[in-house]
């Protein structure tokens, strides 16, 4: 095949150094001897738990709501649905803080729907642990939505069909045939949605601010010590990292190599 | 009054009447595309069809019931078992959807695989059952709900011989004892003339000749019946011309002598045919003719040779085209 072009060689290992080269220097930089003492103080920890919180809340309410859209996008033929579809899609492509505006717009206190939750209920959303998780789920659940309803269509319709002859119902045989069959594309897109959730950074600031205890999850944390304490930051952003890390390892074991 | 009673019309795709008595097992039988698959899914509510459906008295479509409501069972050619069901729980989905409880089912999804002779199967997930023995569970699912039309949509296609073979002897059995309707559609002469009570001849959505599968095997009004026994049909005026390819006489030039039937055209195929070799000649008509593989070598019989084929009136059964 003779030697590697220098014109394709060059790009390519300078594509590589840009990949590898920050994650390494935060390896390399991270304040391992600090490591612990850094952690477990009480602000981080806070930052922790609700981060954790905020992610687990993310994926339940992603496979509650978002499973039986993926459903109605998979199975039922109805007028909109490549809209409703593509509307989807579009908080993936949505630059985050964009997001929070549109939430903002939507949810805020004089908001369209915010109006009408504050008049009636006395609900008022943003800057709330409340507000988080909506952030994170609208971020988050496309990216579960797409994954189920790729496994539904799949798994195919016929076996839909074959469930209905045999007398089910449509929501017995989403019970014990869809869902099942559709499942590693269930646990694949929960993983993905608490994985998007974990770095949800963007929208949540806009739409839930940044305060300790109640709406500072570790991406919002690690923004504000960066200004002040860069070696926590950086200690921060490793933990942020080997999570990602494990959930790539996860999926690939898993689901991504998979035929 | 039982049995079925249907009049099913998909527009451009089917249109056919239908009538069978409790207990008889109706072949299907008819080209690629003929609508055979589309007249069981119209039975079954699969497909959006006109007309009227009427089994053991009930109207399926006055109102029209839904795939669920209709007592169907059907059995798919590639089985289309649930993946992720062990095969008594395969059999046991009917009951339990139909309300049946759990224990209840499961003995009685038991009792079926026990007919069929694979109880010890019964926690096997699909992969890891042969091809015989997943179409045994699909017929073992179709049958456990106790459906009042039993539609067979080439249950056999996918086996291998010896397979389809123990498979078709053990279906006679449990047709005999199943006193609904069945409909068998399938490719094979074999089924339709050992299973069947009845054949159904459908060409283009229609039904183009029904009758005794003996009747229909040795008068087929279509090319792709007589194809299936292995006759040679031809139309003559208002006659169809029924012969053997055993009974006709290849040879290079015109036969001599003048009630014969002759031909003239092109080999097209040479194929082994049992201890013969089976020439398809390609002319004004197309002539299946078996011939001994002496005459092969004798004739230099090859593909694209010119010759002539004849057969005597005597050896011809010969009816008329109208019904």
């Amino acid at each position: 095949m003779g030697r590697l072009p220098a014109i394709l060689l060059v790009p390519a290992v300078l594509a590589a150094a840009l990949l590898v080269v920050p994650t390494v220097s935060l390896v390399l930089q991270t304040p391992w001897g600090d490591f612990v003492r850094q952690v477990t103080e009480p602000s981080v920890l806070q930052a922790l738990w609700l981060t954790c919180l905020a992610s687990v809340a993310t994926v339940i309410a992603c496979v509650l709501l978002g499973t039986p859209l993926a459903w109605l996008l998979a199975r039922v033929d109805f007028r909109g649905r490549s809209l409703l579809r593509a509307a989807v899609a579009v908080p993936l492509v949505l630059p985050p803080v964009v997001a929070g505006v549109a939430l903002v717009t939507a949810l805020g206190r004089t908001g369209l729907v915010g109006r009408w939750l504050y008049d009636w209920f006395g609900l008022t959303l943003p800057y709330t642990t409340a507000a988080v998780v909506i952030a994170h789920t609208f971020v988050s659940i496309p990216f579960y939505v797409l994954s189920v309803e790729g496994a539904l269509r799949a798994a195919g319709e016929e076996l839909d069909l074959v469930a209905a002859t045999l007398g089910a119902d449509r929501w017995t045989t989403f019970r014990r045939v869809s869902l099942p069959l559709a499942l590693p594309g269930v646990v694949a897109g929960a993983a993905l949605a608490w994985a998007r959730s974990l770095g949800e950074f963007g929208a949540t600031i806009t739409f839930a601010g940044n305060y300790p205890g109640t709406t500072q999850t570790m991406p919002s944390k690690i923004y504000t010590e960066l200004q002040s304490q860069p070696d926590v930051a950086r200690t921060l952003s490793m933990i942020l990292l080997v999570v990602s890390v494990g959930v790539l390892a996860l999926l690939r074991d898993r689901w991504l190599t998979r035929p | 009054m039982s049995g079925l009673r249907a009049r099913l019309v998909v527009p451009g795709r089917l249109d056919v009447q239908l009538t069978a008595e409790a207990g008889e097992v109706v072949a299907v039988i008819g080209p690629n595309g003929a609508g055979k698959s589309t007249l069981l899914a119209a039975l079954a509510g699969l497909v959006a069809a006109e007309g009227e459906v009427a089994v053991g008295g009930e109207s399926w479509t006055e109102p029209p019931l839904s795939v669920q409501d209709r007592r169907v069972g059907l059995v798919f050619q590639s089985g289309l078992l649930f993946p992720h069901l062990s095969a008594l729980d395969n059999v046991a989905f009917g009951p339990r959807s139909r309300g049946v409880d759990r224990a209840a089912a499961d003995a009685l999804a038991r009792s079926w695989l026990e007919r069929f002779g694979i109880a010890d199967l019964a926690s096997r997930r699909p992969g890891e059952l042969s091809g015989g023995q997943a179409q045994r569970v699909a017929i073992a699912r179709a049958l456990a709900g106790e459906p009042v039309l039993l539609l067979m949509d080439e249950p056999f296609s996918g086996l291998d011989t010896t397979v389809a073979t123990s498979l078709r002897l053990e279906l006679a059995r449990h047709l005999a004892a199943y006193d609904g309707v069945c409909l068998l559609v399938t490719h094979d002469a074999i089924d339709a003339l050992t299973l069947a009570d009845r054949v159904l001849v459908l060409d283009e959505g229609v039904v183009v000749q029904s009758g005794s599968p003996r009747e229909v095997a040795a008068r087929p009004r279509t090319e792709h019946v007589a194809r299936l026994v292995g006759l040679n049909v031809l139309r003559e005026g208002n006659d169809f011309l029924a012969f053997g390819p055993g009974v006709v006489t290849v040879s290079l030039r015109q036969p001599e002598g003048s009630p014969r039937h002759r031909w003239h055209g092109a080999i097209a195929q040479v194929a082994v045919h049992g201890t013969s070799v089976r020439l398809l000649v390609v002319g004004e008509q197309e002539v299946l003719a078996d011939v001994t593989p002496e005459a092969v070598r004798e004739l230099d019989l090859e593909t694209g040779r010119d010759v002539w084929v004849s057969v005597k009136e005597s050896a011809v059964s010969r009816y008329s085209a109208e019904e």
